[in-house]
């Protein structure tokens, strides 16, 4: 029980502070779900947002998920969601009924420029760390930068990337390893 | 039939079927507009605005906002719990099965290769706030002289922040907050 309390509470605070899609939760869950309550590592987020990216759903919603089910199973997995999407059902639904016009309030604009600021910093150092975790060789920096040209100027829908990045990675990953096994 | 579940419906569809976050909710609800009519385009495209720029994430945001539109409280509960059902069902099952085969050549090998290319689509969806925030491409385009492409407060800022959040191992939630008043302040 207080620990599916402090999952709603965690999930709660992510939820709160994350400006923008399922991404921008990334540098909160490092901080808080990977480095202070240890529930997941680097490589299972990664797998985590892999994974939520070709499955249907709101990618922030399936990262919750997947975090608490490995707590606590499928209670852990709702409450998780549950804390993640709380903060939104107050503060919109206070935006529509009181505050309409909500971001024609200057005080809010500027406010929502710094915010920004502050993702672009998230991100940047998000992505560095990420870059560093998972670019080791050569393949996986040709898989990087084809991900990258192919998401930002093209169409395609990352679904299909996704798939064709998990085929290379079992053709590679294997031939590596019977590579290491005829060394051996 | 019911509005609460007319929106139960349709949000659970939305859940179901729109693949790849938030903004992949939009075609469902460009739908409802046509079938229901429970809100305008004009209505959309200022709850996309809204969405984007309150915390929360923005497929959440967008189906409260419905929802509270079209049935009020109780609307913006049911629509929002129904869009992330299936999803709470789908990675349920998901998970069970890759802590069953994580450790199977197969799966390791997928994720070798998915990765590295999430890292690419996280960096490509981050590149739009990037040139909104430290370039200004339309006062470039129209003056065509190269100091007016970045906007040096901006990145004299962003290499502060970057550089005392790093050192300082700050928590991402603070950063937020002090630059949302840095924002205020310098009315940026």
């Amino acid at each position: 029980m207080r620990k599916n309390l402090d999952m709603f509470f965690t999930f709660f605070k992510i939820g709160l502070f994350t400006f923008g899609g399922g991404y921008a939760m990334l540098p909160m869950l490092e901080k808080e779900i990977i480095e202070k309550k240890h529930w997941s590592t680097d490589d299972e987020i990664m797998n985590y947002y892999a994974i939520a990216q070709c499955t249907p759903g709101i990618i922030a919603v399936n990262v919750a998920t997947f975090v608490g089910y490995v707590q606590t199973g499928v209670i852990g997995g709702i409450i998780c969601t549950l804390g993640a999407i709380s903060p939104s059902l107050i503060i919109i639904t206070l935006i529509a009924s009181v505050l309409t016009n909500f971001q024609e309030i200057l005080i809010v604009q500027h406010a929502l420029v710094g915010i920004r600021l502050a993702v672009c910093v998230l991100m940047t150092s998000s992505i560095v760390k990420l870059y560093k975790g998972n670019v080791k060789d050569l393949i996986t920096a040709s898989i990087f930068i084809g991900a990258l040209i192919l998401a930002y100027f093209t169409d395609i829908s990352t679904v299909y990337l996704v798939v064709a990045a998990g085929i290379t990675g079992v053709i590679i990953y294997n031939l590596k390893i019977s590579k290491e096994e005829v060394r051996k | 039939m019911n509005i609460l579940l007319q929106l139960i419906f349709e949000f659970f569809k939305t859940g179901l079927f729109a693949v790849g976050g938030g903004l992949a909710t939009i075609p469902f609800l460009e739908e409802m507009i046509a079938k229901y009519g429970w809100f305008t385009a004009d209505t959309l495209s200022t709850m996309i605005a809204v969405s984007e720029s309150t915390p929360g994430p923005i497929g959440i945001n967008m189906a409260t906002y419905v929802g509270y539109i079209t049935a009020g409280l109780p609307g913006s509960i049911v629509a929002t719990l129904a869009l992330v059902t299936p999803s709470i069902i789908i990675i349920c099952i998901i998970s069970k099965m890759l802590t069953k085969f994580q450790e199977s050549k197969l799966v390791k090998g997928i994720f070798y290769g998915i990765r590295p290319a999430v890292v690419g689509f996280i960096l490509s969806a981050c590149v739009s706030i990037f040139l909104l925030t430290l370039f200004n491409v339309g006062a470039f385009q129209s003056s065509k002289n190269i100091l007016d492409l970045f906007n040096l407060t901006n990145i004299a800022l962003f290499a502060i922040v970057y550089v005392v959040y790093k050192k300082a191992k700050l928590n991402p939630i603070i950063v937020i907050v002090i630059c949302a008043f840095l924002g205020i302040l310098l009315e940026l």
